[in-house]
């Protein structure tokens, strides 16, 4: 049906000039279809519509595809409902005067009303005037692999000058000549090298699902393409969870980089550093609802503000937990422990009760929705975005430590105490700010996350293991440790994902930290020196 | 991962003791106390807190209607904290410290299965709203929510159809825990049965609360491009559900392509959600905020202005409530007695209206009778009906599409009076599935 359709839709558009008055009245039949209630019933009312050749009809796919497309029960007659909510008659294209009509009921749309539509507006457009279009439109020729639009795809062909388009359609084609029972061996063979060409998984997915009582030459060619296609398909799957690691990696790293501060260079357990990390978060839906209400314009910046609000507002609670608790604390580890973890809770329940159990909507900019592809590889934005911003994060970072003067205090303080504190350093001060730049930190990654996971109360429990994790492994007080441990873990958790499964995988790469801690205590990158030893 | 177990036992120790959740002031002797088991912190109180909400409106409502056998209703309201000992716990102290005539509660089958044996012993009432995969019939718990028969199979019933899409190649996804799996392992029995064969069959599992979805996203993607149609089966649970829709749409899985029928995800779950790359995808419930009909308009009005907020949605979980509170009022009517013991005589049989514009039964087996809708999500976070039975459906306790499970029956009711009763050894206690 669906090939019909798209078939009739196209010569509909070829053929513009070929309407004529006395399809007038098979519209009118055609229409009624609509008004059965069936989604069978619509899907045939579409193809005869599209078949009907009326220059209407275009105006009526396009209704049934906005959800404006609407009849009545009584008489069977179908309406458009246009942007000012004006009522026009579908078969005349006059708008509705007068009362009523009574019982307006729209027509339904399902998945597979939806697919019939897709396919016919997409053969519409192999002739389109954006090439963009023209490509989709040629992919959903060639993947609807539909014997009746050769004709169609051939005229296409002739016409098209895009040279990556005319290799989809030339693909397209092949798809239908290789299935075509009265196409010569020699054309058969032709067309399984076109396809072979492609190398992606429908590639694969057409060669397999060739019949059985194909010409001997051809299903060996067929043998050869699928084992040639594996092979690749086999590389791309290795480069593809390279990049899947890196991605999770990356995310591991911004959750863990703030800890890295106040775990690795501070040495303070705090157990309530998720809780950073989703304070950041909420500061992000918080900016994003602000947004939304007052200024929607600036929604595609809205991430560019809440990074350093998120920043503010994490490293602020940091320094307010830093001078009231954790300053009490230092020596006593399991005291910190326990009082940042009863902090850890009394924080998650206090936004639960302030923003609500539910999860918050924080939208994706347009700049960070949809994937590009490189080879047979899906590159979402948004991950990438964030790969990027990790590594920024350790960059400035890195800087901030190596080459300021508050970096050489606290590198000082950390070192050595006592010395740092006779040298006129005032050591409160600088472990204040330390922990409010590693909670602020903490806050930023938090916007990062809002992109992928959910905003919810718990949000920072799920990276807080995950987190230590990451640090002890990469060794304790090292920035760079911490990058390598990120990474290897991500990457580890990934190769092994698609053979173990996500849980077995998680557990595998728990059981390797637990067995390579035990052989260097100190994880990758040990720290020398003096706050080693002490 | 005994650290995370601690941490929460803590969480609901240490809030439990601070706000005092537990206690109810003023507890007066002419008052029928109504017990409600649901946590408001922790992981689950995403979902569980707003039912706790919707029953103290139904208990509000019973109360301005004049209660029930001339005395007032009174909510006791406990904070299990998504800790399942503390679920438990919780149910001992209502039962037998307030003394509550019925509980409605828990959320996870791990909840319900904790406090399980506290009712047997106190003999207590549980009315558990939430669907669950089945295997399953106690005397002192009605399930108000779907068996597996309510929701999984007449959702793979939908997809194989011509409207569906005759789905042939399917991928099932889920959660790691005791509901995915069990709900897997009955549709993979029910989906051989009718033919499909195994290859085209994929089952994949993730932990709680899972983010990363890069690898499962593009093995669906790949998986469905044999050349049949495929569709995924989600029994994904809550929190893990939203990276799943975004990685969907952000990898471009339409659901003209690959549908994906979820069984957790609710109103309540696309709010926190762009749903505009999601139209399409499908969920099955025997409930949606949608279903146009005055009893619907009536409770999402009563609803709105009980929370005061216009924005709230509504779901199926507390449409169960709504049948199960119902219900528990029309037997102890019946029974003139708030005695458990009266009400699980009386409440066999007891019909009451759902939302949906029909009734529904309370059966022997001490699950309900419900109509099982399909919808498909809309742009605007809530579902378009594509697809419902045409009558009601009567929970199936027992599925039939596992060995074990075939011959077992439940049926309260005297003389048999038996949850797992064998059919063909003619014996109550036959083989339970897990």
């Amino acid at each position: 049906m669906l090939r019909i359709l798209a078939s009739a839709l196209f010569f509909l558009l070829a053929h513009t000039a070929f309407d004529s008055p006395a399809n007038a009245e098979g519209l009118a039949d055609a229409l009624s279809g609509f008004a059965k209630g069936s989604y069978a019933k619509t899907v045939d009312a579409l193809a005869a519509v599209a078949a009907s050749g009326d220059e209407r009809a275009v105006d009526i796919v396009r209704a049934l595809k906005d959800k404006r497309l609407y009849y009545t029960k009584a008489d069977g007659k179908v309406y458009i409902k246009d942007d000012s909510d004006t009522l026009i008659d579908a078969a005349t294209g006059e708008p509705f005067t007068g009362e009523g009509p009574f019982g307006l009921k729209q027509v339904r749309v399902n998945n597979r009303v939806r697919g019939a539509i897709e396919a016919a507006l997409g053969t519409l457009n192999l002739l389109a005037p954006d090439p963009a279009r023209r490509l989709s439109a040629a992919e959903a020729v060639f993947k609807s692999r539909d014997a009746d639009s050769l004709s169609a795809i051939d005229t296409a062909l002739s016409k098209e000058t895009d040279p990556a388009i005319k290799r989809v359609l030339e693909q397209a084609r092949a798809a239908i000549v290789i299935a075509d029972k009265e196409a010569t061996e020699e054309d058969q063979l032709a067309a399984v090298a076109t396809i072979a060409g492609r190398g992606d998984e429908d590639a694969r997915g057409i060669l397999t699902t060739l019949p059985d009582d194909m010409p001997e030459a051809v299903g060996k060619a067929a043998q050869k393409a699928i084992a040639a296609i594996d092979q690749r398909l086999a590389m791309w799957s290795a480069a593809q969870n390279v990049w899947y690691g890196i991605s999770l990696g990356s995310v591991l790293l911004l959750a863990a980089i703030g800890l890295a501060i106040t775990f690795g260079v501070m040495g303070v357990i705090n157990m309530a550093h998720g809780e950073m990390v989703m304070l950041g978060a909420y500061t992000t839906f918080v900016v994003q609802e602000a947004i939304r209400t007052s200024a929607p314009e600036l929604f595609d910046y809205s991430l560019a503000i809440a990074i350093p609000l998120a920043f503010l507002v994490s490293g602020a609670a940091g320094f307010l937990i830093e001078r009231l608790i954790i300053r009490w604390l230092y020596g006593r580890p399991l005291e910190t422990l326990l009082a940042t973890w009863g902090l850890s809770l009394i924080l998650q329940q206090a936004v639960r009760t302030f923003f609500g159990a539910n999860n918050r909507q924080v939208g994706n900019p347009s700049w960070m929705s949809g994937a590009f592809d490189v080879g047979h590889l899906t590159i979402t934005y948004n991950r990438l975005w964030i790969v990027v911003f990790a590594l920024a994060v350790f960059a400035v970072l890195n800087v901030i430590l190596k080459a300021t003067p508050f970096g050489l205090q606290m590198r000082a303080v950390t070192q050595n105490r006592r010395m740092a504190a006779s040298m006129g350093i005032r050591t409160p001060w600088v472990d204040a700010f330390t922990f409010a730049l590693g909670s602020g930190i903490a806050g930023m990654a938090g916007v990062a996350l809002s992109q992928i996971d959910n905003v919810s109360p718990n949000l920072g429990q799920g990276y807080i293991i995950d987190s230590f994790m990451v640090v002890v492994f990469g060794g304790v007080g090292n920035l760079w440790g911490t990058l390598a441990g990120a990474l290897t873990l991500g990457v580890a958790n990934k190769f092994l994902e698609p053979y173990a499964g996500a849980v077995v995988a998680k557990i595998l790469v728990l059981v390797f930290i637990i067995l390579f801690i035990q052989k260097r205590p100190r994880g990758l990158f040990a720290l020398q020196g003096r706050a080693v030893e002490s | 991962m005994d650290w995370v177990r601690g941490r929460r036992l803590l969480s609901g120790a240490v809030i439990a003791a601070s706000l005092g959740l537990s206690s109810v002031a003023g507890a007066q002797e002419d008052t029928i106390k109504v017990g409600i088991l649901h946590s408001l912190s922790g992981t689950m109180a995403i979902s569980e807190t707003t039912l706790k909400d919707v029953m103290l409106m139904l208990i509000e409502q019973q109360n301005e209607k004049g209660g029930l056998l001339g005395k007032k209703l009174e909510a006791v309201v406990v904070d299990p904290a998504s800790d399942w000992p503390l679920f438990a716990e919780k149910a001992r102290e209502l039962i037998s410290q307030d003394k509550v005539a019925a509980v409605f509660g828990c959320w996870t089958s791990v909840s319900r299965k904790s406090v399980l044996p506290v009712f047997k012993e106190l003999d207590g009432l549980l009315f558990y709203p939430v669907q669950y995969e089945g295997e399953e019939s106690e005397r002192n718990v009605f399930y108000t929510g779907a068996a597996p028969n309510q929701q999984a199979i007449p959702a793979v019933d939908y997809l194989m159809s011509e409207d569906g899409g005759s789905v042939e190649r399917w991928v099932l996804e889920g959660t790691d825990y005791v509901y995915p799996r069990t709900t897997n392992k009955i549709l993979e029995a029910y989906l051989k049965s009718k033919g499909v064969a195994d290859e085209d069959i994929m089952i994949n599992y993730t932990p709680f609360g899972f983010s990363d979805w890069q690898t499962e996203v593009a093995a669906i993607k790949t998986f469905g491009s044999a050349g049949k149609k495929t569709a995924v089966v989600s029994t994904i649970n809550g929190d893990a559900n939203v990276p799943f829709y975004k990685e969907l749409g952000n990898q471009g899985i339409k659901a003209e392509d690959i549908p994906v029928v979820a069984f957790s995800v609710g109103e309540e779950e696309l709010a926190g959600l762009d749903t505009a790359p999601l139209v399409g995808h499908l969920a099955a419930w025997n409930y949606f905020q949608s279903i146009d009909t005055p009893e619907n308009e009536e409770f999402i009005d009563q609803w709105h202005t009980f929370i005061g907020k216009d924005d709230r949605t509504t779901n199926d979980p507390m449409e169960a409530h709504y049948i199960g509170f119902n219900m528990w009022v029309k037997a102890v009517e019946k029974a003139g007695t708030t005695d458990p013991d009266a009400v699980i005589d009386a409440i066999v049989g007891v019909s009451v209206p759902n939302l949906t514009g029909g009734y529904s039964t309370m059966m022997p087996n001490h699950h309900i009778t419900k109509p099982v809708y399909i919808g498909e999500i809309q742009a605007d976070g809530q579902f378009d009906v594509v697809w419902n039975t045409p009558g009601l459906v009567v929970g199936d306790e027992w599925s039939d599409y596992l060995p074990d499970s075939k011959p077992l029956i439940a049926d309260w009711r005297a003389p048999l009076s038996c949850g797992n009763f064998n059919t063909s050894t003619g014996k109550c206690g036959g083989e339970t599935a897990n």
